[in-house]
């Protein structure tokens, strides 16, 4: 690349206008009458009674505006990487995750580990899973390699704790099994498409 | 390689275009793959017999479609990988693979190393043209190392080829699946390979031979191994790793003198335990195969936490007073060499009872022969048609040696004669052409003779020799029949032209030890037949090639891995630990006389032998800067450790470490001892040998094999001996279960040395076989 671009100082035609601003006050008496002026207007007293009026409004009529965090959250978008939430099959409640290890190796800051063992119904089982949060950087990788939507990340955004190895094992992330009438679909990275049934081809499975 | 690559048995061929060099009678496939061609293929094996079943090595030879992998190379033959029609078969077959193939790879062990992921993903197979209905299949488990998961199989016969060509067990077959016809229309629709591929697969699974749920064999795992898909998974690893997860070590099996190339899997042992852990073992196998031992006994490490400097201060004291030192053969040649260089400078002993009986046997060859070691190697053996084997336990001294005399059967049309005074009843399934002799003990001498009669060029053997040759009275000293056998040999030299003569530890541990030695240099100078030996324990030809080893000694003994008064041991039970064989670097000498590296797969944190001897006499930083003074004279060379391969090449050949160099020297006339048929034992005899997946202390330390050290007898003699019993030998008894072996046969029973603290070889002495009395306890 050539320096011409730099070396060309024309800035362009000047045009500005200029404001009709007014004096500035240069006594000290001057100084204390434009104080006075600006303070003590009528729209003083508009903005005391708007702010009364909100008052009345939130305490007796109880339609409060403000958020009263941490009690109460704003919803957040569902594409919010947060800290990861493991699902289950709603249908038996056994969890989804099948071990098949694609989000170990697809994180790219090497923070998912587990252990898979044969079971006693012959089945992979996931005996150990856990997730570095000192190094997760949060890209969504997993949860978007993840074949069995087990993986995804969750609202839980507030990660200040005493050890992030609070939230790093596999029960702290399942869905509590009373609560999974209240587990949601996930519609962020890794989610079925809206036009998924679209794309899909059929195969000759008759039988 | 031995294997000479002159211009006469080389053709040239021509590659989709590229002009090809290739062994005379070469299968295609192989030729191929020799040259760095790839053409796809999934049931064919190199060293085993090609199956058919797959069908995707369909290539073009001079415009006629054929198989490549049985089709021969001819000179000046034209072919083409792909043409328009192969691919449409090939794609066809990977569509019909698929069909209702379970989409369980997320949990499957063989995904990402699965040939059906990459065939199908090479051929694009992007949708299904097929479909029937699917049967339904339960996966068992068939032994205590395998499970066959029949849902998963592609019934391509790699483990039932591999198992009959190879191991020899021939313990699995193809079994009726039940499955339904294949649609009429399909006949004229599909393409024709597909259609008669498919047709043979929707018939078939895989099964125990013997009729049972679960396979009588050696539990050697091969078929796991060779194993495309998840179907045939090691019970111990199924759903433990993901392939891509494991690290590979290359490395050197260290339980026998085979000395296979093989690879430790590891990673970390759990979530909270990052420390490296073998998971499992794998191999080349088309180039090799394994055994149980080499498989499934690779967890013997020395767990050690720290170094144990009090420990240390009295192990380099030991040293420093040691008028002995007892060591097994599980040693890596850089500490033979740090033994031997403490012989030479402090004076002490080496004691090394298996190496020493085969030291001097090949000092007895050298003098007679003029050969520094045996010439030929087990790749000789495979490529002879015809195979002898006297004086080794063929089914449980070397796997290798077996799979070997197996192979010839199978692969090149050979003919056996097996000499051993234990019966066997496997080796005389190896093939049709196999004469066994169950000769008395310590007739080992008429074997060698008969073998000699037979062969040898009758002009060119000594009077010496030549007196003792009658061949009728040598056929029936050994247990044979003189008439029938006459008949028998001339159907099975019949079109042999290679002939090779395996012998074993039987023949070392033998009061003629000197006489058979120099019947065997006979039998070289008079004959064609190829000799080779099977050092007795894993390292036994390096330690008889580096150290000078002693006979009796005296006096205050260090033990390594053996007995003594200041024990150093990688098993972990001694007074100083010791790095195991997966724990360490260094090399080995095996029975192919080569001598291959072996690298570290688990961390050590504890000192080694060259920590001691660098306090005693002094030593280089690392064990493996050893390597390169290994001695010259006995045909070691000068290289540097790292500079050595362990790997194959795309043809097959071994690119491992190096050769030992044999020299050659000029001798004179061999005269030959009378053989004295009266030397025999009578009455009840036992056999010094292991049970097979056993060798020593480190395979007895891995979990997955069991074998007990027990007395192993053959089922009618088990009958007759009771479940326990101590056996009374001149010099001290043994108590030991009785376990009953279904393949062997008579009345000789075997008593294992794999633990060296019950000193079996001092209770045997200078001979495999002794006279016992077994009495029930």
């Amino acid at each position: 690349m050539g320096l011409e671009q730099f070396k060309d100082r024309r800035v362009g035609t000047q045009n500005y206008k200029k404001l009709d601003l007014d004096h500035a006050p240069n006594c000290g008496w001057c100084q204390f009458k434009q104080v006075v002026s600006r303070t003590f207007k009528p729209e003083l007293f508009v903005g005391l009674w708007v702010t009364f009026r909100e008052m009345i409004n939130a305490l007796f009529r109880g339609q409060m505006h403000t958020t009263q965090y941490p009690l109460e959250k704003l919803p957040i978008s569902p594409r919010y990487r947060a800290i990861h939430d493991m699902l289950r099959l709603l249908e038996s409640g056994h969890y989804r995750c099948i071990g098949c290890g694609l989000c170990e190796k697809i994180c790219i800051s090497n923070c998912i580990a587990m252990e898979t063992r044969y079971d006693e119904n012959q089945r992979k089982e996931v005996s150990e899973y856990t997730i570095n949060f000192g190094r997760c950087i949060f890209c969504g990788y997993c949860a978007e390699v993840c074949p069995e939507l087990a993986i995804v990340h969750g609202q839980r955004y507030e990660t200040a704790s005493e050890q992030r190895a609070s939230f790093s094992l596999f029960e702290d992330m399942l869905t509590p099994i009373d609560k999974l009438n209240l587990q949601k679909e996930y519609d962020g990275f890794g989610a079925v498409s809206p036009n998924a049934d679209e794309n899909i081809k059929k195969t000759p499975l008759a039988y | 390689m031995s294997e000479l690559q002159s211009a006469e048995n080389m053709v040239s061929i021509k590659i989709d275009g590229k002009a090809c060099q290739a062994k005379e009678g070469e299968y295609i496939l192989n030729a191929a793959r020799a040259n760095d061609i790839f053409i796809p293929a999934i049931c064919y094996l190199t060293r085993c017999s090609p199956t058919l079943a797959c069908r995707i090595c369909l290539v073009e030879a001079d415009g006629k479609q054929v198989y490549a992998c049985n089709a021969k190379v001819k000179e000046g033959m034209e072919i083409t990988v792909n043409t328009p029609n192969i691919l449409e078969e090939r794609r066809a077959i990977m569509e019909v693979y698929d069909v209702n193939h379970p989409l369980q790879c997320g949990v499957c062990d063989q995904s990402g190393e699965c040939e059906l992921q990459n065939y199908t993903l090479e051929l694009a197979v992007d949708s299904q043209s097929y479909a029937i209905p699917d049967t339904k299949r339960e996966s068992a488990n068939w032994s205590s190392v395998l499970h066959y998961d029949p849902g998963l199989c592609i019934v391509c016969e790699r483990c039932v080829t591999v198992c009959k060509d190879m191991i020899g067990d021939a313990a699995i077959k193809t079994t009726k699946r039940g499955g339904a016809d294949l649609d009429k229309g399909y006949k004229d629709t599909m393409p024709k390979d597909a259609y008669a591929m498919w047709n043979k697969l929707q018939k078939s699974l895989i099964a125990p031979s013997n009729g049972t749920d679960s396979t009588n064999c050696s539990d050697c795992g091969e078929c796991v191994a060779v194993c495309p898909v998840g179907a045939l998974v090691s019970r111990d690893f199924q759903y433990r790793s993901n392939a891509w997860d494991l690290k590979r070590i290359p490395a050197t099996c260290a339980h026998c003198s085979s000395g296979c190339q093989i690879y430790y899997e590891t990673k970390p042992a759990s979530i909270s335990d990052r420390t490296e852990k073998i998971y499992r073992v794998t191999n080349e196998f088309h180039y090799v195969s394994l055994c149980g031992a080499g498989r499934f006994g690779y967890d013997f490490e020395n767990a050690v936490k720290g170094k144990d400097a009090e420990a240390f201060a009295k192990a380099v004291e030991a040293f420093n007073q040691a008028k002995v030192i007892n060591f097994t053969s599980v040693i890596t040649n850089e500490e033979a060499l740090m033994l031997q260089t403490l012989k030479e400078q402090k004076g002490v002993k080496l004691i090394n009872r298996e190496a020493r009986a085969f030291q001097i046997f090949l000092n007895f060859y050298q003098a007679a022969s003029g050969n520094s070691l045996y010439k030929h190697d087990f790749k000789d053996v495979m490529a002879s048609d015809f195979v002898m084997s006297v004086g080794t336990s063929l089914r449980n001294d070397n796997p290798n040696a077996r799979y070997a005399f197996n192979n010839v059967q199978k692969l090149n049309k050979g003919a056996g004669l097996y000499f051993h005074p234990v019966g066997d009843k496997l080796v005389p399934e190896f093939g049709k052409s196999i004469e066994c002799f169950a000769h008395q003990a310590g007739h080992e001498e008429a074997a060698l003779l008969l073998i000699i009669d037979l062969f040898a060029d009758h002009d060119k053997l000594p009077s010496s020799v030549k007196d003792q040759l009658n061949r009728e009275s040598l056929i029936n000293m050994l247990g044979g029949d003189a008439e029938k056998f006459g008949d028998a040999f001339d159907k099975m030299m019949k079109k042999k032209e290679r002939f090779s003569l395996i012998v074993g530890e039987d023949l070392y541990f033998h009061e003629k030890a000197e006489n058979l030695a120099k019947l065997i240099a006979v039998l070289e100078a008079s004959s064609d037949v190829q000799v080779v030996m099977i050092p007795p324990k894993t390292n036994s030809l390096g330690v008889a090639l580096i150290c000078d080893l002693d006979d009796e000694a005296e006096g205050y003994t260090v033990g390594y891995n053996a007995p003594g008064d200041f024990t150093i041991s990688a098993l972990g039970d001694g007074d100083l630990d010791m790095p195991a064989m997966n724990q360490q670097e260094g090399t080995l000498t095996n029975m192919n006389k080569r001598v291959v590296p072996t690298n570290a797969a688990v961390e050590y944190h504890g000192y080694e032998l060259n920590d001691i001897v660098r306090e005693v006499i002094g030593a280089p930083k690392l064990t493996i800067d050893w390597t390169q003074y290994l001695p010259e004279a006995k045909g070691f060379q000068a290289v540097a450790f790292d500079t050595l391969p362990n790997g194959y090449h795309n043809d097959g050949s071994e690119n491992r470490g190096y050769a030992l160099q044999i020299t050659t020297s000029e001798v004179g006339e061999i005269e030959v001892a009378k053989f004295d048929e009266s030397i025999s034992l009578e009455g009840q005899i036992a056999y010094r040998c292991n049970p097979q997946r056993q060798f020593n202390d480190f395979s007895d330390k891995a979990h997955q094999i069991f074998e007990a050290f027990a007395l192993y007898a053959s089922p009618a003699k088990a009958e007759t001996l009771g479940k326990r019993v101590v056996v009374e030998f001149d010099n001290g008894n043994l108590e030991l279960d009785v376990v009953v072996d279904e393949r062997m046969e008579g009345d000789i029973v075997a008593i294992p040395d794999f633990k060296s603290a019950y000193n079996i070889y001092e209770l045997f002495g200078a001979s495999r076989y002794q006279k016992v009395i077994i009495r029930e306890v």
